[in-house]
């Protein structure tokens, strides 16, 4: 796969289509799982995960698939290279940064990802824009049973399909929806969302997963326990709190327009206006601007950027992503001046 | 529940076996000090390994600390303290301990969701290949390397071309 051509597309989860898209970025599921006869990937030798990788590479190739999923070798890969995929949620941090045999199976639509040697053998991921857990679920569903009749899962009566760590089994299952909050942090009130989303056991993690900060007001809203639950159980939990965030977000907005809008308004235009001018831009203030500009445009303060546009610069203007676009490597000073110009450049085109 | 020496709640709260008779103390944290329980507990390491695992999974007992996987050869304090079991035979050998650790976890401990759906590997299946893996790791250790890459070689074969059907 060419990652040069992918650089300028956002792919899949940075769409801004699907049901409520002007607050859910994107819906995934992924499914954690191993092969019985081998060792988990932390105790396997760089033999056995060569053997793990060739057989499940060999594997997944002959799923039916359509279109075909592009098989990336990820120890061949550039650490850029391989950034730039977590950039665009392809593949985990863990699996970047690790070492050994090790790959990716991708769709070219970037809906679907299949990553061989991550902490488990297999971490499969279905993603879709907007509020979309069922149609992932059903399309994941699907690839586990198909590669369920080539490989020899590793599972247990009593505890489900079983993974490295037990934190994950069971079900093997993540579900999480990204959702833009930009009003509730605003207001501090997301702190009420996450303290109600503790005692649901469902956990809060920022826009890259584990540990991650929640830049740009993104949040990843996923499901703790993996055991004792069914799948559907699992996701009409977190179905059914999604709609009640979703609608705390926009009656926040309403509340905003109606009591303070000149401060809403100044704050959307300062934002597109320090975009447009600045010559030095971290990647952290660029996710706080561009949120607020996003939101500028969800309330009809803004109409001269879309929405398809802010979501591109999201990516765009993310480390590996920018390095890309100018086709050198840069480092961090020279990183804050070149995406300056970027969003100077895009944004001016944009009126 | 209230301090032994005096009306304040209790804090501290030890449990001596001495000869097989078990005695229980609760005291507030100024009467353990002045009896210097807490810094004899401080040394206690074992006491404090105890403290730390005891909630996850019950008594750490002698046989529990020596636990190792016939399969993969990981100890269950590595498990323990690195928190990635290291492989799925761990599940069977470690059986009693993850129990109350999946308890704790998921506040469930058995598996409600999807089998998988198509020709799932029989009992005998699992059981040859452990086996096999066993031999394997012997014939490793016995540096009877012929055997080893004979054993290596049947494993490869059962598991590439045994598809389940």
């Amino acid at each position: 796969m060419n990652l040069d051509s992918l650089s300028t597309t956002t792919g899949e989860w940075l769409r801004g289509s699907g049901p409520e898209s002007d607050i859910v970025i994107s819906s995934r599921i992924r499914l954690a799982r191993n092969l019985a006869a081998f060792p988990f990937t932390n105790r396997a030798s760089a033999h056995q995960k060569a053997e793990i990788e060739t057989m499940l590479r060999d594997r997944i190739s002959k799923l039916e698939i359509e279109p075909r999923l592009v098989y990336e070798n990820l120890s061949h890969r550039s650490p850029i290279d391989r950034q730039f995929l977590v950039e665009r949620q392809l593949i985990s941090r863990e699996l970047a940064s690790s070492e050994g045999p090790r790959g990716v199976a991708l769709s070219p639509s970037e809906n679907i990802s299949l990553m061989i040697n991550e902490e488990d053998h297999v971490r499969l991921q279905v993603m879709r824009s907007g509020m979309a857990l069922d149609e992932a679920w059903q399309e994941i569903d699907r690839i586990d049973d198909m590669l369920e009749q080539r490989v020899n899962y590793a599972f247990h009566d009593d505890f489900g399909y079983l993974t490295a760590c037990p934190t994950n089994v069971g079900t093997g299952m993540r579900a999480s929806v990204m959702l833009h909050l930009p009003v509730l942090v605003m207001t501090k009130d997301i702190e009420k969302v996450f303290r109600a989303l503790q005692k649901m056991n469902l956990a809060v993690r920022g826009l890259y997963g584990e540990g991650s900060r929640a830049s740009g007001d993104f949040y990843q809203i996923s499901n703790q326990v993996t055991l004792g639950k069914s799948e559907q159980q699992i996701l009409e939990e977190i179905r059914a709190v999604i709609p009640e965030i979703i609608k705390y977000e926009r009656q926040a907005r309403q509340m905003m327009l109606r009591e303070r809008r000149d401060i809403l308004q100044d704050s959307v235009a300062r934002a597109k206006g320090t975009l447009r001018s600045a010559t030095m831009m971290t990647s952290e203030e660029t996710m706080d601007l561009l949120s607020r500009v996003r939101l500028g445009i969800n309330v009809g303060l803004l109409d001269d950027v879309t929405l398809a546009t802010v979501n591109e610069l999201f990516l765009h203007t993310q480390p590996a992503h920018l390095q890309k676009l100018m086709g050198t490597t840069l480092d961090g000073e020279e990183r804050n001046s070149a995406r300056a110009r970027y969003l100077r450049t895009r944004l001016q085109e944009a009126g | 529940m209230k301090c032994q020496n005096c009306t304040n709640p209790a804090t501290v709260h030890l449990t001596d076996i001495v000869n097989g008779h078990k005695r229980e103390t609760h005291l507030c944290h100024a009467c353990a000090e002045k009896k210097q329980l807490l810094h004899q507990q401080e040394l206690n390491l074992s006491a404090i390994l105890q403290s730390v695992i005891g909630p996850h999974i019950g008594a750490l007992t002698e046989d529990l600390a020596r636990l190792t996987c016939p399969e993969c050869g990981i100890k269950y304090m590595e498990f323990k303290s690195a928190g990635r079991l290291g492989c799925p035979h761990d599940y069977q050998v470690f059986h009693s301990a993850l129990e109350p650790l999946l308890q704790k976890i998921h506040r469930a401990t058995r598996h409600a969701g999807k089998h998988p759906r198509h020709g799932r590997r029989s009992g005998e299946w699992h059981a040859e290949v452990v086996s096999m893996r066993q031999q394997l790791r012997e014939a490793v250790e016995t540096e009877q390397y012929e055997e080893a890459a004979r054993l290596r070689d049947l494993l490869r074969q059962k598991e590439a071309t045994d598809e389940p059907g």
